[in-house]
């Protein structure tokens, strides 16, 4: 028998607002000291209450647009009511049944269609860290990540492949980066991602009855190995006749094994509600329009102009176009580059070779770089040394005036020397080893 | 000299220097220690805070300061977070609780330089009419101490009805500030919901709680409301509508004004209530305003409505006090906080919530319009705030219906989020205050507060107080 795999995917990404989403705490709290980023809000004190980060709300709906969603000009937050320790109010904010953005779409590089169910808008919990502190253990909680902006995405279970969704989330990533939402970075727990996955027969049409979802995964590779750990373990269980158990499994790296978390039975019933402290928020067409119009050009356009204005091959674009800041200065630089008869495809080149520190250079000096490296030369370094050597001993008197302080007379012995070489050494290059001789 | 002071009588001696604020809040903190034993109308006596706010504010009158509260004393209800101050919504789950910072409203009296002499007994976390299911023991009616003082916000209205205060903060959810100040015979201000700030107000139904004064004259009740009203930044649920100054229209002619009454409203009341209620309108007819009888749906509607509305968003509220924080665990919740988190959590559940709180949003939708309806025909609506006076002690215990039957007149309005007041307009014949309600249109504060005080103005009611 063969089987279809049928893959959507929850992922959450924190925002990088100034403020957190319900408090006027700040959000930068990576490697902060323990709870020192909280106020009687994240920590859900008695009579504290929420006000929304009106910031938070556009960039989720940024992210949304940049998704190809509608925006809802209604919208509200709802409750979602659980225990954990991690979760101070014994609820989280979050949105319901009327999300900020839904019914979006992306196109992967193979022209696969993946629908985006919706794009919604909560908070962060608190961290737990179970640690050993006298002697006894004890589960310590930082709130500094409590009400940190979460975004969270969900698709429709259209991926067949974890190449798929590798390029999906990869795809996200730098959409959250060129919005400059997020910096989506996995390793600080920025983006977060669940898969849920399940098989069906081949040609056969719905859903299949069962789904698993993949918790703990905080690399993109991980994904990759979870999901197909995943599809080879569910395909045994179908050949055998059986379905397998709807669950909550997690990636255990060190095992290359997902291991069950919850089963369904387990399966919480949040009792979701409109939140009565925050009222509906309605953002009128022209808002949505404005947040539309201030958007950057998106990763899968830029890559696209990239290989047609510049004809540069796709390989090329797409390294130029991973980040938005090598983009810029692709662009930049590649534009300039016209006046000096440089082609895009020498800038992209030296980008891609060179890997020039473009926060400290300029685009203008990365095309004189290219200009120089053009006019220079073919001579190797040790065949230029030996000729400086030769026209040195060649000129003792003018070696002699450059001694005594007439420094000028270098130029002389730089005009022998690229005399002697045809034109193929490059005449900086030349300056410095004949300074280094004279030394 | 000192009895039943007003803010206003208060005012005048400390500014002609007649007496200092440290005298005169040295003078309320005796009476307490003299009541309390009595009464219970305070969880928690600020004495040593209360003498140096007030020798502050004796610096400050000194030196000419003008604020509205200075040197006054004053109650707040135990729902409100005062920075250092224990908290405790009169739950043991909160027993011991210092909260870090100020409510909005206890932030605004400070920064008028009242002078905070203690928080006062409620129903464990306002779950309640009676104030007899305070885990802290029953505050009684300063009218008759072997009755109830009604509830949730029955200690502060028992400290002003005792003249323990100059003044109190309470806060309504539905009944908890007119309730109890019918049955104390003091008057009792629920604003517009999002008129007064929840921040910092230990939540109850948060899409009905509102934070009100209850004060001795309607004159206090609109000065205090001045300071109350407006904006905040730290609650969403706040109107930005323009605040008022409420105290400009209280003398207001109300010749052209139409009284709706709707007869479902005496229906179930008492004999002495409904009389007492009817002479009220009588003279605010000869005032020159119309009665015009009006069809208003059976408020035993809107219970249904709230009890499924407040109960859920109890259920959510009060699962923060999880046995992790605030030092007590969840054993220490009462029969009554028990039951509403077990009937919110029942309602919310998946499948239940289309049939329950669905609805129950549905039918306050209908409520709303039902008002706007009416408000389309009349300016105010008048009725009894409670269909009794005051009930003897024990009479909550073993009814968990009991808010909802004292606050059936009550509920309608908070369900509609309007404002109301309660005003004394009687003794029954067993000596126990009676009062009647003014309900306006949303933010038509400044309306009701003047029907009210022509009311005060013509009547000798607001009065009588308590002989203890």
């Amino acid at each position: 028998m063969k089987y279809t795999p049928v893959i959507g995917l929850e992922v959450h990404i924190e925002l990088y607002t100034k403020s957190k989403m319900f408090c006027s705490c700040s959000a930068d709290y990576f490697g902060k000291e323990p709870n020192t980023h909280t106020c009687p809000v994240c920590l859900g004190l008695p009579g504290a209450l929420p006000v929304p980060n009106k910031k938070a709300i556009e960039w989720c709906m940024a992210i949304g647009l940049a998704l190809n969603c509608e925006i809802s000009e209604f919208s509200k937050f709802d409750r979602k009511n659980y225990f954990y320790p991690d979760l101070p109010k014994g609820y989280q904010i979050s949105q319901y049944d009327q999300p900020f953005c839904k019914k979006g779409q992306v196109t992967l590089s193979s022209g696969k269609k993946i629908r985006i169910t919706r794009a919604h808008m909560e908070e962060d919990t608190a961290k737990l860290t179970h640690a050993k502190v006298d002697g006894k253990n004890v589960s310590l909680i930082d709130f500094n990540r409590s009400g940190i902006p979460l975004v969270e995405i969900v698709t429709e279970p259209d991926f067949e492949n974890a190449k798929d969704v590798v390029e999906y989330l990869k795809l996200l990533q730098q959409t959250a980066r060129y919005l400059g939402v997020s910096k989506a970075d996995m390793e600080k727990g920025d983006m977060r991602l669940e898969p849920n996955i399940s098989l069906k027969k081949e040609g056969s049409s719905g859903l299949p009855n069962y789904k698993v979802e993949v918790k703990n995964i905080n690399s993109f590779r991980f994904v990759e190995k979870a999901i197909n750990f995943e599809l080879e373990r569910q395909e045994k269980i179908l050949e055998e006749g059986e379905t397998p158990k709807q669950e909550t499994r997690g990636w255990n790296e060190s095992k290359q094994a997902t291991i069950s978390q919850r089963s369904k039975e387990e399966a919480h019933d949040y009792r979701y509600f409109p939140e009565p402290d925050i009222p509906p928020v309605r953002t009128g067409r022209d808002e949505i329009a404005e947040i539309k119009s201030t958007l950057p050009e998106l990763p899968q356009e830029r890559l696209k102009r990239f290989q047609t204005l510049y004809s540069l091959s796709s390989y090329d674009a797409e390294i130029l176009a991973r980040e938005k800041e090598t983009a810029d200065f692709f662009d930049q630089a590649a534009k300039d580059a016209k006046l000096h008869n440089v082609s895009p495809k020498q800038i992209a080149n030296f980008i891609i070779n060179k890997k020039p520190d473009i926060e400290k250079t300029l685009p203008a000096e990365l095309i004189q770089s290219v200009i120089s490296q053009k006019t220079s030369a073919t001579i190797s370094q040790s065949d230029l040394e030996e000729l400086v050597k030769e026209i040195l001993s060649e000129n003792p008197d003018i070696v002699a005036d450059y001694k005594k302080g007439k420094t000028n007379s270098i130029q002389v012995l730089i005009g022998k020397v690229m005399q002697k070489t045809k034109g193929q050494a490059n005449a900086s290059e030349v300056k410095t080893e004949l300074e280094n001789l004279l030394k | 000299m000192l009895n039943n002071l007003t803010i206003a009588q208060a005012k005048k001696l400390l500014d002609q220097k007649k007496l200092s604020s440290s005298e005169l809040t040295k003078f309320y903190l005796d009476r307490i220690k003299k009541l309390e034993p009595k009464i219970s109308a305070f969880v928690t006596i600020t004495d040593k805070e209360a003498l140096k706010q007030a020798e502050k504010a004796d610096k400050l009158i000194s030196q000419g300061a003008k604020k509205l509260l200075l040197g006054i004393p004053i109650s707040i209800k135990d729902n409100f977070n005062t920075k250092g101050v224990q908290t405790t919504a009169s739950s043991k789950v909160l027993e011991g609780y210092i909260p870090p910072y100020d409510a909005t409203v206890v932030n605004l009296l400070k920064e008028e330089g009242a002078v905070i002499v203690g928080k006062t007994n409620m129903d464990a976390w306002a779950h309640g009419s009676s104030t007899e299911t305070s885990d802290f023991g029953s505050t009684k009616n300063p009218w008759n101490i072997k009755r109830l003082p009604g509830g949730s916000s029955g200690g502060s209205t028992a400290s002003v009805a005792a003249d323990e205060v100059v003044i109190s903060i309470g806060s309504e959810t539905a009944g908890s500030i007119r309730q109890p100040a019918a049955w104390c015979g003091v008057v009792g201000l629920k604003p517009t919901y999002g008129r007064v700030s929840r921040y910092g107000v230990i939540a109850m139904g948060s899409s009905l709680d509102s934070p009100g004064p209850i004060t001795k004259t309607v004159e206090e009740s609109a000065f205090v409301l001045n300071i109350l009203a407006g904006q905040d930044k730290f609650d969403a649920t706040t109107s930005p509508k323009n605040v008022e100054d409420y105290t400009k229209n209280l003398n207001q002619k109300i010749s052209d004004l139409k009284i709706g009454i709707s007869k479902r409203y005496f229906d179930q009341c008492e004999k002495d209530v409904k009389d007492s209620v009817m002479q009220a309108i009588k003279v605010l007819e000869k005032l020159g305003a119309k009665i015009i009888e009006i069809d208003l749906f059976d408020p035993q509607y809107a219970i249904a409505v709230y009890t499924i509305i407040q109960r859920a968003e109890v259920s959510s509220n009060l699962a923060r006090y999880d046995g992790i924080r605030y030092g007590n665990g969840r054993d220490k919740f009462g029969e009554e906080a028990k039951r509403r988190i077990m009937l919110g959590t029942y309602a919310l559940s998946a499948g239940y919530y289309d049939q329950y709180y669905n609805k129950a949003q549905k039918v306050r939708t209908l409520i709303i319009n039902d008002f706007k309806k009416a408000f389309s025909q009349v300016d105010v609506i008048i009725g009894p705030t409670s269909p009794s006076t005051a009930l003897p002690l024990g009479a909550s215990k073993g009814h968990p219906m009991f808010g909802e039957m004292a606050d059936v007149l009550v509920e309608p309005s908070s369900i509609a989020g309007l404002p109301g007041i309660n005003v004394p307009c009687g003794l029954s014949s067993e000596n126990l205050p009676i009062g009647m309600q003014i309900i306006g249109p949303q933010f038509s504060e400044s309306l009701i507060l003047n029907v009210a005080n022509q009311f005060e103005k013509n009547t000798d009611f607001h009065k009588a107080s308590p002989n203890i």
